[in-house]
């Protein structure tokens, strides 16, 4: 019964692992605490997205993950 | 003509702008970018994507670009992972029937990736690895099609 949280970019860097395991289901206050303080703080900015079951969340605070999805938290991009 | 990918390795433009050409006979003008990496201070470029929205995103913009244009064929290829300096990243390229849709075609698929496609970069320098995000002259040229 678990959700793979996954930071993208420059994310993973702050989070030190590229994801993590974290307890099914899995909404936006369980995605904070389980992501720790400095990831969380990130999160909250209005420029990182949050994908869950490969679509990103018009409102990220709406997160509802359930057994098996993988939600991806998605910095700024730079492509191009 | 569609021709949109993600490259795990190393490509050279004249192969996909050939093909694009030879797709779109009745198009009197094919407009192209290519972006690579810099040589200068630059001793490897990484780029990272996240499979289940980057191609679908690269393609939704393919299409958005073909219909607000009124193109004959794009081509639209990234390249991911690890790139030498000098290597190209990007080929976006627009077949029309006229030169003006081409250019501004090309111009909409570019600043469309630098600012809005699912991917992220960075350099590696003399001192480390920098994560790289857009500018505001970037997010000044994606608002410019907002109208």
């Amino acid at each position: 019964m678990t959700v793979r949280v996954l930071f993208l970019g420059p994310l993973a860097d702050i989070a030190g692992q590229a994801e993590l395991r974290a307890e099914a289901p899995l909404d936006w206050t369980g995605l904070l605490a389980a992501v720790g303080p400095n990831v969380a703080e990130q999160l909250r900015d209005a420029r990182v997205n949050l994908a869950c079951a490969g679509r990103v969340l018009a409102d990220k605070t709406t997160l509802q993950a359930h057994d098996g999805d993988e939600v991806a938290l998605l910095p700024p991009v730079s492509g191009g | 003509m569609r021709d949109v990918r993600l490259m795990e390795t190393g490509f050279s433009p004249a192969p996909p702008l050939a093909a694009l050409a030879r797709a779109c006979p009745d198009a009197g003008g094919i407009a192209s970018y290519v972006g690579r990496v810099r040589s200068a201070g630059v001793l490897a470029l990484e780029l990272q994507h996240y499979a289940p929205l980057t191609l679908p995103g690269m393609e939704a913009l393919a299409e958005e670009a073909a219909a607000r244009f009124g193109l004959e064929g794009v081509t639209l290829w990234h390249r991911v992972g690890r790139i030498r300096p000098a290597a190209p990243i990007v080929l976006a390229a627009a077949a029309a029937r006229h030169r003006r849709e081409a250019l501004e075609a090309v111009a909409f698929l570019m600043d469309h990736l630098k600012c809005a496609a699912w991917l992220w970069k960075r350099e590696r320098r003399a001192d480390g690895w920098h994560w790289i995000e857009p500018r505001e002259e970037d997010h000044a040229a994606l608002a410019r099609w907002k109208v």
